[in-house]
Formats: C-alpha cells, structure tokens, sequence
C-alpha cells in the first residue's frame, strides 16, 4: 500500500514505560473482525484504554490531557522495553497509524512487529535503554518536550537538549520510507526472476 | 571443502532469489497458508494494484480463527466473522486457491490442518499471517508468521524480503521425567530466557529430547518458539519425519518421494558449522511447568512458588503489574490455586496426542463441579481420531464434552471467552492480557496439567494422577 513518506518528524511524544507491551494490548482479538483496513485507531489499546462500559479509563496515558489534549498531535509513541510481542496482525501497526503515530521509539522491538510497521510506513526507532530513559525522564520533567527524528541522518535527538543519539535501518527499507515506496512493487519488477527460480523447486 | 552450514543456513540460501545490497533478501516461499482474519485486506490490496496471484497452487486458504465451536452446520451467527468467512470463500475461489472453509472435511486450524495433510514438507519455506506458523519448523522447514502486507506480498509475487536472522542452537539432553510433556520443555525454556531471550534469532531445537520427541511433540515446540520472540523454531528432518508424512494425503508419493528423500537427509546442521547463540539444557531440570504471569516467559514448574520480583527478568514494575492482573503475589504457591476454566486445544495442543494425554488424567475420575471445559480438537481429522480412540467415550464417561475444531479460546475471537477475573488453565500459547476474553486470566500448561486441575478444580501436580 501507498503510506506517507518519511523523512524529519518534529513531534511531541506520548510515553508508555511498560515492557512487553504486546500486539493483544495494542489492539484485541475481538477488533480483528474487519475486512477493509479502516478505524482501527478507535480500538487502539482498547482494555488499557476503556473500561467495559466504554467509559476512559482515567490513568491510561492516551485518556490524559496533558499527552492527549489539543494542539499539535502527538505523533510519536515511545514504549518500554520488546514492544509489540506476540501476534503478527499487521492490525496492532494499523491501529498506531490510524491514531495519527508516525513513530514507535523503544529500546527493544518484537521482530515481526518491526517488519509490519516498517511495511506501513511507520519508523521503528531502537534507541539504547539509556536514551529510552532520558527521553522518558525529559518528558516527564515536561510533557512538551519535542523529539527530532531524522530519517535520512539516522539520529533521534532531544531538541530542549540537543542530546542525540544515532539509529540503524536496513539502507533499503530507509530508502522505501523516505520515497513511500512499498516492497510489492519493487518485488513486480522482478517477475520473470522469480518465475525462473520457481521452476527449480522441488516441490 | 566447503564452508560448514546449520540446517537454518541451507534451507534459507536454497531460497534467496536475489541478495539486495544493504537490504533484505528476496525469499522464495514454497507454501503460503492464508486464514479469514490477516487476508481480506491484503486481497483488497491485490486488487488497488491490479495484480494477480502468481501462482496459486502454492496456498491454501483455511477457516479457523473466527469459526463457532459449536453447531458449525448453523450459519455463523456474528454477522462480522461471517463477513469474514464469506471474504475468504470468495477471494480463494476467485483466485483459484484451495479452500477448507467451515463444513469442510479437512478444515481445521491451519497449523493443524498443514501438517496433517503432508502440506507440510522438510526444506521448504512456509508463511502465514500468523505467529504460529513457526509450528511447521518441526519438520524442518523455514516457517514464520507475517503481516498482511506480506501476505500481499505472497500472493502477488510468491516472495518476501526479509532480512536473515541470526541463528541460536537450543539443545537439551538427557530423558525428561515422569509427568513431562513437550509443552513443558518449551515452557521451561522460554521461563529460562525470557519471552524475549530468542528475539532477532532463528532458533534449531537438537539434542536428546528432540531427536526422540515425536513430530506431534515437536510441533508444539516449534509452535511456542515465537513466544521467547524467536522469528521461528526448527528440528532437522529424521526418521520420525518421514514416518510421519509417508502417505500423506498431499505428501509427494512413490517416485517424486524417493527422489526428495536423499536431500532431506542432507538438511541437518554441519560439524563445524556455527550459531551466533549456543544454548544447552539438561532434561532432568524440567517438571511439568506452569505460568503465573502475563507474558509466557513468567512460568516455573508447578510445585514452585511464585518468584520475587528481583528473581525475573522483566523490570519489577512490568512484573508486578502483571502479577496485579492474574491476582497473584510474589512468594505464593502455585499449587492448590482454584481454577474456572480448562481449555484444552489451539494450534499448540489440539493434536490427537494431547487428547490422548488429557484422557489419560481423566479416565476413571470426573470433571470437577467448579470448572468449565472447552475441549476442541484441531481439525476435523483430530476429532474423527479422538472418536476412533475411544477417547470421546473416556470423556463423556468423565463428564466432559467434545467440541468442534478451531481455535477457540486461544484467541478468544469466536464465542468461547473466559469471563473476566475466572482463571483458565489453557494448553494454548499466550497468557497475556485479555488474551482468551476481557479481564481473562491464563495459565498455560501441558495437556497433563490441564487434566489434572480439570477433576481437581486446582493446579495439581499432574505426576499425582498419573
């Protein structure tokens, strides 16, 4: 699919500190049940985020004001530690993009996740377990605190601060952000190689 | 000479149809399995570019995730998983790919159905949009879960681009104890290094335990790799291999098979050859295991008590959360913890030998007063098995009924939900929050242990009964 080119977000950051946030708690079997890629955002951490008779829970960081409220939106989500284990549902990265998140910072990323958001056009930023506290530190200290990341230079920076640290991306996968080019196409090109390889498989 | 390789080497080089400088490789997928949950978007996808499905003999559609388990006969009543079932009827058919919807005789859960139906093969490169595709690994082959888009990806071009994973051996050697199922072995890994120790590695299961393990055993080992975050699991093809898929329905028969045979003895890890990870176990280490947390890494054997913060992995706020959602504290016993719910069944335990397990418990005992049992076998195959037995007379006689295949309660998307607050002893695969229905709590175990606790309404130690 076609999804918006990446190359400097300048953006405000939500903070979830939790470990192993996983693909249920990102978005629920039961919101799984669609059949075209629409309104996922609505279900976004749903059982954190609503409690069974869909009233917000007050304590969940997406129901607070000062990470939620008006003004510019916050498009980047920073988690703790393997975020998005379990499930290979491509909904829990199309729930992050729906919600309007460009980029997931965290220490340590799910595979599978990683590879789904970078499919859709999110940016996966592994950062140090160190530098994934300072910026929750500098968000908590204030919640307005602006994240610079930068695509093309592979940096993530603290703009109060100026403290920065570097991240790595597949040169190919960077490529395909920057240009919102997906794999599908790349992969067409190749049409007739692939048939020719088919023919040398044994089953 | 040439280069020592590990199986996972071998069978990955055989498929790259192109290196990308600085990029991932262009992988070949020999089997592509779809379900109706992650492929009506990426049909829809299909059709936004106008491309086709290259070749559609290379996948097979199946219903699983979404299918009641009970009164399959009736249309299903959720008019949005209906809506699902239809879009996945009507994309296979549309495309020319098999289909084993809901009715049909060999419909089941995919990763239940694939082998069973020698799909399956060693050496090949299979995918799915699901995590548990790993499953297929025990036969030795590269098998992993994706994405929809990749499932796109699939469909229009038989290929992925992934970049290779790093490679971890696991081995365990020595004989496991009475009461000691598969399940067990792989919960007690995965308790060992973490629900994220395997993540960015391929992981091969050798030594002891899986050269004598049955295939069944090892594809609810391989099924499990994903939850330490492995991208998958597997175990060199042997003569339990082939045993198993010998005459299989859509296994390649008489001379095709015989001209496979000698390259499947050829996939196996070389002397010599080198893992980025080497991990070793010792069999006599492992009882049968249970979890107490919300992450499958949070699991010890079941006459253990509950660890102390500072004895897990996880940071101890995570933990503790975790122990608040089951109900549970830190230093309590696991044995004796009143249970509601048993579900036995998923693409990890819905095999014949976990019903043949289960009613090894349960013969001659009943279901205890307090606990609801959800027994659902993996396919329809499974189920005919389980009738065949005898096995569904040992338990109806034990108060228990039998219901019909799909995944049920593992994921929680048809009807079967655990309430919330009710604690569940599951045979599935995750224990995370809300897994098997809102405010839900898991405790995943073996068959054994499921047993046990469903004539005891507790965590019983299963060796007890046995």
């Amino acid at each position: 699919m076609a999804y918006d080119k990446f190359n400097i977000l300048r953006s405000t950051a939500v903070p979830m500190p939790i470990e192993n946030v996983d693909t249920d708690q990102i978005i629920p079997a039961r919101f799984l049940k669609a059949t075209e890629r629409k309104g996922f955002g609505d279900n976004l951490f749903r059982d954190w985020r609503y409690n069974s008779d869909n009233t917000p829970k007050a304590d969940f960081v997406l129901n607070n004001p000062t990470y939620s409220g008006e003004g510019s939106p916050r498009k980047i989500l920073v988690g703790g530690k393997n975020f998005g284990s379990g499930s290979s549902r491509e909904h829990a990265a199309w729930a992050i993009y729906d919600y309007g998140f460009r980029c997931v910072v965290s220490s340590f990323f799910a595979d599978i996740f990683k590879n789904n958001c970078l499919n859709i056009g999110i940016l996966p930023v592994t950062v140090s377990p160190e530098f994934a506290d300072k910026i929750f530190a500098a968000i908590e200290a204030d919640p307005k605190t602006e994240l610079e990341v930068n695509l093309p230079a592979q940096t993530i920076t603290l703009l109060a601060t100026g403290e920065s640290e570097g991240f790595a991306i597949n040169g190919y996968k960077k490529h395909n952000l920057i240009n919102g080019f997906d794999d599908i196409d790349y992969l067409l090109s190749m049409k007739s190689e692939i048939e020719t390889f088919a023919e040398t498989r044994p089953f | 000479m040439s280069t020592p390789k590990t199986l996972f080497d071998k069978v990955w080089d055989a498929h790259v149809v192109r290196h990308v400088d600085d990029g991932p490789d262009v992988l070949f997928i020999d089997r592509h399995f779809i379900h109706e949950v992650t492929s009506p978007v990426a049909f829809l996808g299909l059709e936004g570019r106008g491309a086709g499905v290259l070749f559609s003999g290379r996948t097979f559609a199946t219903a699983d995730h979404n299918t009641p388990t009970i009164n399959q006969h009736l249309p299903v009543a959720d008019p949005l998983s209906a809506n699902q079932l239809a879009a996945l009827e009507r994309n296979a058919t549309k495309y020319g790919i098999s289909h084993w919807g809901l009715g049909h005789i060999k419909n089941g859960i995919v990763h239940v159905v694939g082998p069973e139906n020698g799909i399956t093969l060693p050496g090949m490169t299979i995918v799915c949009g699901d995590s548990h595709t790993s499953t297929h690994g025990a036969f030795g082959a590269i098998a992993f879960g994706i994405g929809t888009s990749e499932v796109e990806m699939v469909l229009a071009t038989q290929c992925i681009m992934q970049p290779k994973p790093k490679k971890m051996r696991i081995s365990v050697n020595g004989t496991t104890g009475k009461g000691v199922l598969p399940k067990d072995v792989i919960l007690y890994i995965i308790s060992q290094i973490s629900a994220s120790g395997a993540t960015g590695y391929f992981v091969e299961y050798a030594g002891d335990v899986f050269e004598t393990m049955s295939m069944e055993g090892r594809m609810t080992v391989c099924n499990m790799s994903i939850e330490m975050g492995a991208r998958g699991g597997m175990i060199a093809p042997d003569q339990t291999t082939l045993n198993y898929l010998k005459g299989r329905e859509l296994a390649p028969k008489g001379e095709a098979w015989d001209k496979l045979v000698p390259y499947w003895e050829s996939l196996k890890t070389d002397e010599g050859a080198t893992f980025d990870v080497d991990l070793t176990f010792d069999a006599a280490d492992i009882e049968p295991q249970i979890t107490y947390g919300t992450n499958p890494g949070l699991g010890t054997g079941v006459t253990h008590q509950i660890p102390a913060a500072e004895a897990v992995k996880d940071g101890a706020a995570s933990y503790k959360k975790s122990l608040h959602y089951m109900g549970f504290s830190e230093n309590e016993s696991m044995i004796g913890k009143p249970i509601d719910f048993v579900f036995l069944g998923s693409c990890t335990n819905g095999r014949i030998e976990d019903f043949r397990a289960f009613a090894s418990i349960v013969k001659g005992r009943k279901k205890a007063d307090n606990v609801t049992a959800w027994l659902v076998p993996g396919s329809h195959i499974v189920e005919k098995q389980i009738k065949d037995e005898g096995i569904l007379d040992i338990l109806t006689e034990s108060g228990f009924q039998l219901r019909q295949p799909g995944c049920s309660a593992c994921l929680a998307m048809n009807d079967d939900k655990i309430p919330a607050g009710k604690y569940a002893v599951s045979t599935s695969n995750r224990n995370f929050e809300g897994r098997q229905g809102p405010g839900a709590r898991t405790l995943l175990a073996s068959p054994l242990v499921a047993a046990a606790a469903a004539v005891t309404g507790k965590v019983t130690d299963p060796r007890e009964l046995i």
